[in-house]
């Protein structure tokens, strides 16, 4: 076996097809709705209509007398049970611990967010539920609410909590501000640019749902809920919320369909459905229907910003300033803070060498549903400001996009930036080159010319940037405010006949992971790909985990699994060492079998797997069985890196944007399936091209949701989108064995600002020099019209 | 309660149901075929695509009583036994699928197209599926298991 887990079978590199297709493609999935347990009861959660009101009485008696109803519980039922936590502290500037409510399960004595859970009433069947809510007579004495940033941050403005002055939960810095004043005042161009990230829906296509059961017997509880990580799911529950030790909590997340960050937090849903079935001692089923998951999913983005760049004669960045503001939301989710902060300040040096940065963002209560991870976040919204403010550059200095790019290129490696990653590998020059390449991008002139004589405005737009991925160490993150640790694990059980189960910490909601794994084990191990199967999503099953987030999985999780593998060679080797009488540094394993060097004496895996289970000859001392777990704590994130080119033609009559081209080169590290890592490249351009184009959550004065169904919230659409023209170029991540890096969020980092600057350059004729995403037709025929007045 | 009699998957199927109830209900619910999914409350996502006398239907916008006398076919009974359906399989050879949760109404509404046009072109395809959301493939690959699909359906040149 070489180095990199390669043995020779030519299973990693391989587009194999998925074996998790066969139950998905024939309707065979087990998706948590799709469970059903005897005598099972059905809950509907009472939301709050408004966005901030002190809650006078909750009047439930009607709704307890209404037919099938078995129970209606309130925030006052729950009260003695634990806050929903938060998995990150976040210290301000001053060095003092962020403001951090506690956030109940079911309001108490205040609303503080339309959708906030008022009541639960329990029936035997969803509509008696439904319709018995209709009778609770709850007092909401409104307030007025903070439905906003600016309104949050203006004077006077209403609290969310009376403890958070200003609305603020902290404010926050990372890099050097003297460093960064000063090479900005000596710079000899400086730019500034200001841009809104709109807020954004993760709109899994699954809503979220959970089963609660208690068991009497056992006094254990089994929870069935849409998560992404069931383990962190059991620790907030159990430890923080409800008390209840780990092995008397069962976490299921079976098949999950899609999460993209908004199945990460630990839900206050998923408390008050296991604390309830206790209470009934009947299993409770809840399933969100897309309007309360509007109101109710953890939400994205929503960042004000403004960023100032220094450069020299010569169009080297010298320093850089940014300044956030970050929405929160009403309450803090399981990673809101740690979104906005640790995931986002840091991505500021992108591919660039700019020697001084730095970056402060105040974190601001709202009186709107929690914010927490979209795809990407907090990495798109860095490298959406930091592309658009580098485009301006280009715009001021006179120096060509490419070119100013290229200058500022790191080409040394390990670099250690100014606010606190050092990357280990990456060759900018390279994904950039590529996609120039694939795009065109010399003979875009012609396509634009030609667009103008149809009386379009075509436009390009580029952007180069890296990503941050599997962030880690744990001790690093821990000294940083982190709750957690953000290791995985990975057990392998090799069984009597050469057979191999395979428990990972990580989850598959879409990613593939039962098939890459796989691809993986069956490659090192030497047997067949379908000999090998992977159990995930079950805490009673898997050893620990950390879940899936942060494009983690293969780097983290893999790499667990990778080690695992290792411990069953060395194991192995014993054994074979054993029965073929030779010294244990003298067997070599390759293609599933142990051999003795320089010898045609050999024993297949199978063979050393019986002898494992069947153990009457075999190593005095050795333990019987062949199954090793291994908990993999990474050195470092993983960085991938890349180019994202994005051509568009603009309808000045309209203001229509049709997106003609989407380019992406990137480098995502070792790729074990192409097919999968291709797919999520698509899925991620989809998601960033969505944020660009179409979608915008956004709220009333009032704190009402204005965008809360798909009537008017822009999902993309099929028509929507182009084809992508996906190309790659590969270096291998230099500290985990596979050289793997990450790629479920690339296309939702790279391609935002790409879009956007391709909008602009589209408009530039006509005086544009920025327009806020999404760039919908309404919005750019106004710029359009701005631009021609002052013309 | 009504009753309602109709034919699911090719099996004469009786339920007492009220009126109110869905026909994506009364297919999950009553027979527990939970191949049809749920994935919004306004008729926009397709997820609960399903036949109904062999032409695509939105599951969730059709009540069980206006199924009644109707024939109706869920993504359970498209693969012959272990065979899949072309269309299955062109979605397992083109990944044009993820988590799977879009996926049944994409693979009911895709053969639909392909009934009514042989041979879609791209256009075609992205035109047909607006009523059917993936939050995971960025379109993509489902593009072009469906041409596939179509193709080896029979119906392409």
């Amino acid at each position: 076996m070489s180095d990199n887990g390669s043995n020779g079978t030519g299973f990693i590199g391989a587009s194999l097809k998925r074996k998790e297709d066969a139950r998905f493609l024939t309707g065979r999935g087990r998706y948590t709705d799709d469970i059903n347990l005897p005598g099972q009861l059905y809950a509907y959660m009472l939301r709050s209509p408004v966005a901030h009101a002190n809650l006078g009485s909750v009047d439930t008696s009607e709704a307890e007398a209404a037919p099938g109803v078995h129970a209606v519980y309130t925030g006052a039922d729950m009260d003695h049970v634990g806050g929903i936590p938060t998995g990150w502290l976040i210290h301000s500037k001053d060095g003092s611990p962020m403001v951090e409510p506690k956030h109940p399960a079911m309001a108490v004595g205040k609303v503080r967010h339309v959708g906030e859970i008022v009541a639960i009433v329990v029936a035997d069947t969803g509509d008696q539920a439904r319709e018995a809510a209709a009778l609770i007579d709850v007092d909401y004495q409104e307030l007025p609410a903070a439905a906003s940033l600016a309104a949050a941050r203006a004077d006077g403005a209403p609290l969310v909590w009376d403890e958070a002055a200003g609305n603020l939960c902290y404010d926050w810095e990372v890099g050097d501000k003297a460093a960064a004043d000063a090479a900005i005042a000596g710079a000899a161009h400086v730019v500034s640019i200001d841009v809104v990230n709109q807020r954004l829906v993760p709109n899994a296509i699954e809503p979220r749902a959970a089963i609660g059961n208690f068991d009497p017997t056992t006094d254990g509880y089994t929870l069935y809920t849409t998560s992404q990580n069931p383990h962190l799911t059991r620790l907030l529950l159990g430890a923080f919320v409800l008390g209840l030790p780990e092995h008397k909590l069962r976490i299921v997340a079976p098949d999950v369909g899609g999460g993209f960050g908004s199945k990460i937090p630990h839900y206050a849903e998923e408390a008050i459905i296991t604390w309830t079935a206790g209470q009934l001692g009947r299993p409770v089923k809840w399933t969100s229907d897309r309007s309360e998951a509007f109101v109710s999913d953890t939400q994205g983005r929503d960042h004000l910003s403004t960023a100032t760049l220094g450069l020299d004669e010569d169009g080297r960045f010298v320093g850089l300033k940014v300044s956030t503001q970050a929405n929160l939301g009403a309450y803090l989710s399981t990673f809101g803070t740690c979104v906005p902060t640790y995931l986002y300040g840091i991505l500021f040096a992108g591919p660039y060498t700019t020697p001084a940065i730095y970056v402060e963002v105040e974190g601001v209560f709202t009186n709107t549903v929690p914010v927490d991870a979209l795809r990407g976040a907090g990495r798109p919204e860095a490298t959406y400001l930091l592309e658009r403010v580098v485009d301006k550059a280009a715009a001021a200095t006179g120096i060509d996009r490419v070119d100013i790019r290229r200058r500022n290129f790191i080409r040394e490696f390990p670099y250690q930036t100014p606010v606190a990653l050092q990357y280990d590998q990456g060759d900018y020059d390279a994904t950039l080159d590529l996609a120039l390449s694939a795009a065109d991008w010399d003979g875009f002139e012609a396509r634009r010319s030609e667009a103008a004589s149809r009386g379009r405005l075509r436009g390009i737009g580029i952007s180069t940037f890296i990503e941050a991925c599997g962030i880690a160490p744990s001790a690093v993150v821990g000294s940083l405010g982190a709750r957690a640790g953000l290791y995985e694990s990975g057990s392998v059980r090799v069984h009597p006949t050469g057979s191999v189960s395979v428990f990972t910490g990580s989850h598959s909601h879409g990613q593939g992971h039962e098939t890459t794994f796989s691809q993986i084990v069956a490659e090192m191990l030497g047997v067949d790909f379908e000999a090998v199967d992977v159990v995930h999503g079950d805490t009673n099953s898997i050893p620990f985990g950390m879940g899936t987030y942060g494009s983690r999985s293969l780097a983290v999780g893999g790499t667990a699994i990778y080690k695992a593998v290792e411990k069953v060679i060395a194991k192995g080797k014993k054994i074979a060492a054993h029965l073929l009488e030779a010294a244990e540094e003298d067997i070599e394993f390759a293609d599933g079998n142990f051999t003795v060097a320089g010898t045609d004496r050999s024993k297949s895996i199978g063979e050393i797997a019986l002898t494992a289970y069947v153990p009457h000859n075999y190593p005095e001392g050795l333990e019987p069985g062949l199954e090793e777990t291994a908990f993999y704590d990474p050195l470092n994130f993983t960085f991938p890196a890349g180019t994202h080119i994005a051509e568009v033609e603009v309808d000045p009559e309209t203001g229509v944007v049709e997106l003609v081209g989407v380019t992406g080169a990137d480098d995502v590290g070792r790729i074990i399936n192409p097919m999968i890592v291709n797919g999520q490249l698509h899925g991620g351009l989809a998601h960033g091209i969505g944020q660009a184009l179409l979608e915008h959550c956004e709220y009333d004065s009032e704190g009402q949701l204005v965008t809360g169904s798909y009537m008017n919230y822009t999902m993309p659409r099929a028509a929507d989108l182009p084809s992508f023209n996906i190309n790659h170029n590969t270096t291998h991540c230099t500290h985990n064995p596979l050289g793997v890096k990450g790629v479920g969020e690339v296309g939702s980092i790279g391609v935002p600002p790409a879009v956007i600057n391709a909008v602009v350059d589209a408009l530039s004729p006509l005086g544009v020099t920025h327009i806020d995403m999404p760039a919908t037709s309404e919005r750019v025929w106004q710029a359009i019209q701005a631009a021609q007045a002052q013309g | 309660m009504p009753a309602v009699t109709m034919t699911v998957n090719g099996v004469s199927r009786s339920a007492q149901v009220e009126s109110r109830t869905l026909l994506v209900e009364f297919l999950r619910e009553k027979l527990a075929l939970t191949g049809t999914h749920v994935g919004c409350d306004t008729s926009q996502c397709g997820a609960c695509v399903v036949h109904m006398n062999g032409q695509s239907v939105k599951s969730c916008t059709c009540l069980a009583v206006d199924a009644d006398g109707a024939e109706v076919t869920t993504i359970e009974a498209l693969a012959n036994g272990a065979s899949l359906h072309p269309m299955q399989e062109a979605f397992r050879e083109h990944h044009g699928l993820q988590c799977g949760f879009c996926t049944p109404g994409m693979v009911m509404s895709a053969i639909d197209l392909v009934n009514r046009n042989p041979d879609p072109s791209e256009d075609d395809v992205r035109h047909w599926l607006d009523g059917n959301f993936c939050r995971c493939t960025g379109y993509h690959n489902i593009v072009l298991a469906v041409r596939a699909g179509a193709s080896a359906m029979g119906g392409a040149s």
